[in-house]
């Protein structure tokens, strides 16, 4: 075989080792999903082909943030094919937002625009046609005419005084979070600790927003049944959040929807958003057809979440011998036009601050902040991806400030059991210390044997 | 332009449909013939998940209007395995996990047997450079490229045993 197999320890943690057939790990499992997809035979959404099937094409806002003065759909329903063009007016629950199943809101986001759109190339008509040539003619015909409003398009711009206001349902430029401003970390004296440190060191990080880009693009066929039900093929990552939400949206009992998913062909977090499926079902009702909704590449680069833009301010409080006594960091999170999941994610970043390290004052303000981009939301990790990038830059940084080796700068200040986090919780299991030390022999990076008898479950060395 | 009657060669088998002018070799294969292994990723020449092999040619099929290669010869995924059983480059992409979520396999794995139709001892290079058109966003490539260097020397060890 020319292919090799992960080198996996499995003689670290040996006492937590279960024994018996806890065996998986390190030995090859077939994927049961390999045989469909090397002979063509898994069925994707798209290989659902029902008869008389409609196709579904969107007018998108040429615009980042204006109010809508007219709409005109005269010259898209002359189009021969179109069957329909849908608004706002023909969605049964116009607005959502898809957190409202586990209690978050507002409600912020229209299926279909109404008065105003708040970023390019949201959903403004939905045409409805027999062909995917005369969706496209027909979207390409709906005419809207449009009053600018000024765009703001920086996290922090839009938090500033007297900023463009981009999303009334929220009613100012951030998400509330019980009745606060910002997710807050507030643990121990960081001013005391700044005042004490022998090095105050802040730098500043940031990400672009990062698109999944999968090769499947996002969509679905709804087809109707004859007992009325609506069976949705879907390449959604989340089935279920996605027919709750689309039974909120369509004001019908959940058990009138049926999803037929789990195939996926990529997603990264970018399929979990429900854009496609509400909408093809008020279609395939407004038809009593099969009807097909996928985006074509350019919308899921343009308008498919992305992970979101974020920046972050870290600030450390160091000892000469390389402990951090303080950390404070803002965190924003451009979540774009929409919360989407945005609410979520910014809470998952600041659950993972300030990184896997035992820091006895920490200060965390994370703003989710509304500007007028694409909709940001999951992808890998989000929340915790671009914070980590930022936290690992700054332990570079700060021992190349001190000239300190990086990876001993991690084991000085890493979680050992028992150590109580920012977020009053105590740390179990940290195993970060043993990670290293893994990581430093096998890529032959030499550790003082102080360092090298480190364990976190014991204090040695600290 | 009225439609017209393509007949192509598809899998060894003589098919014949009607197809609207400009219509791509791609709807064809998925909406008339319901061969769906060729998957649409672009629909602009850009990710290769549409691939098929046209007169033994790796072809993008959602730039080829059906009409310029009636009469040739196609070959897609379905027309690989043989009554159930997996060719050297289907059971090499299982074994070395060179299928994540699969969308990208079909066209891949076409692009990897013209390759080994026309060099049975690649390089990692020859590898490299054949599925450069092909986009996987999933593996990472490296599992995708030892499965190819591994269907061909199990082809090749095949050779020898016969
Ligand atoms: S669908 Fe043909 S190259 Fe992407
Ligand atoms: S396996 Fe998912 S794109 Fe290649």
């Amino acid at each position: 075989m020319t292919y090799r197999l992960a080198p996996v320890d499995t003689t670290a943690f040996a006492a937590e080792r279960g024994g018996g057939d806890l065996t998986v790990i390190g030995s090859v499992v077939q994927r049961s999903d390999a045989r469909g997809h090397v002979t063509g035979r898994t069925e994707f959404f798209e290989d659902v082909a029902p008869p008389r099937l409609a196709h579904l094409k969107m007018h998108r806002s040429a615009r980042h943030h204006a109010r809508i003065a007219a709409v005109d759909l005269g010259e898209a329903l002359a189009v021969p094919g179109v069957l329909r063009v849908l608004t706002h007016a023909d969605v049964p629950n116009n607005l959502y937002t898809p957190l409202k199943l586990i209690g978050v809101g507002p409600d912020d986001e229209p299926i279909l625009a109404v008065d105003k759109v708040r970023y390019l190339g949201e959903p403004i008509c939905a045409v409805v046609a027999e062909t995917e040539a005369a969706a496209l003619e027909g979207a390409a015909r709906v005419k809207v005419t449009y009053e600018d409003l000024p765009p703001v398009f920086d996290v922090e711009e839009a938090l500033r005084e007297g900023a463009p206001l981009v999303n009334e349902y929220h009613g100012q430029n951030h998400f509330i979070y019980e009745g606060h401003h910002c997710r807050r970390i507030r643990f121990g004296d960081v001013e005391a600790a700044f005042a004490r440190a022998d090095h105050v060191l802040e730098w500043r990080y940031q990400s672009a927003p990062i698109e999944q880009a999968p090769v499947e693009t996002t969509g679905c066929v709804v087809i109707p049944q004859a007992d009325g039900r609506l069976r949705i093929h879907s390449d959604t990552q989340a089935c279920f959040f996605t027919l709750d939400n689309t039974a909120l949206i369509l004001e019908t009992p959940f058990n009138k929807l049926r999803i037929v998913g789990g195939t996926v062909g990529g997603g990264f977090g970018g399929k979990v958003d429900v854009v496609v499926e509400p909408i093809a079902c008020v279609a395939a009702m407004a038809t009593d057809r099969p009807v097909k909704f996928v985006y074509d590449r350019a919308e899921e680069m343009q308008v498919s979440s992305p992970r979101a833009a974020e920046r972050l301010y870290i600030k450390d409080a160091v000892m000469n011998d390389g402990k951090i006594i303080g950390r404070k960091i803002t965190l924003y999170v451009d979540a774009g036009a929409y919360a989407r999941h945005s609410p979520y994610g910014v809470t998952k970043a600041a659950a993972h601050l300030p990184g896997p390290y035992a820091i006895p004052n920490v200060w965390a303000d994370c703003h989710c902040v509304f500007t007028n981009r694409t909709p940001s939301s999951a992808m890998r990790g989000f929340g915790v991806t671009i914070a980590d990038f930022a936290l690992e830059s700054q332990m570079d940084q700060v021992a190349r400030t001190l000239g300190m080796d990086p990876l001993q700068l991690r084991l000085l200040n890493a979680y050992r059991d028992g150590d109580v986090k920012a977020h009053r919780k105590v740390a179990e299991g940290t195993a970060l210390v043993e990670v290293i030390q893994k990581a430093a022999e096998m890529s032959g990076h030499e550790l003082p044997e102080t360092y090298r008898r480190m364990s976190s479950t014991t204090r040695e060395g600290l | 332009m009225p439609s017209q009657i393509v007949s192509l060669v598809v899998n060894g088998e003589h098919r014949e449909f009607i197809a609207a002018p400009g219509a791509t070799l791609l709807a064809c294969l998925r909406e008339s013939l319901g061969l769906t292994a060729a998957k649409r990723g672009c629909a602009q020449g850009a990710c290769g998940s549409c691939t098929v092999l046209v007169d033994g040619r790796p072809e993008a099929s959602c730039l080829v209007a059906v009409e310029t290669v009636a009469g040739g010869s196609v070959r897609t995924l379905e027309g690989v395995a043989t009554g159930g059983d997996l060719d050297e480059v289907q059971s090499a992409f299982v074994d070395c996990f060179a299928t994540q979520c699969g969308f990208c396999t079909s066209g891949m794995i076409m692009v990897a047997e013209a390759l080994l139709d026309r060099n049975p001892d690649p390089s990692e290079e020859d590898v490299i450079e054949a599925i450069s058109g092909n986009v996987c966003r999933c593996t990472g490539y490296r599992p995708i490229v030892q499965a190819v260097l591994e269907a061909a020397a199990r082809r090749r060890e095949e050779a020898v045993t016969r």
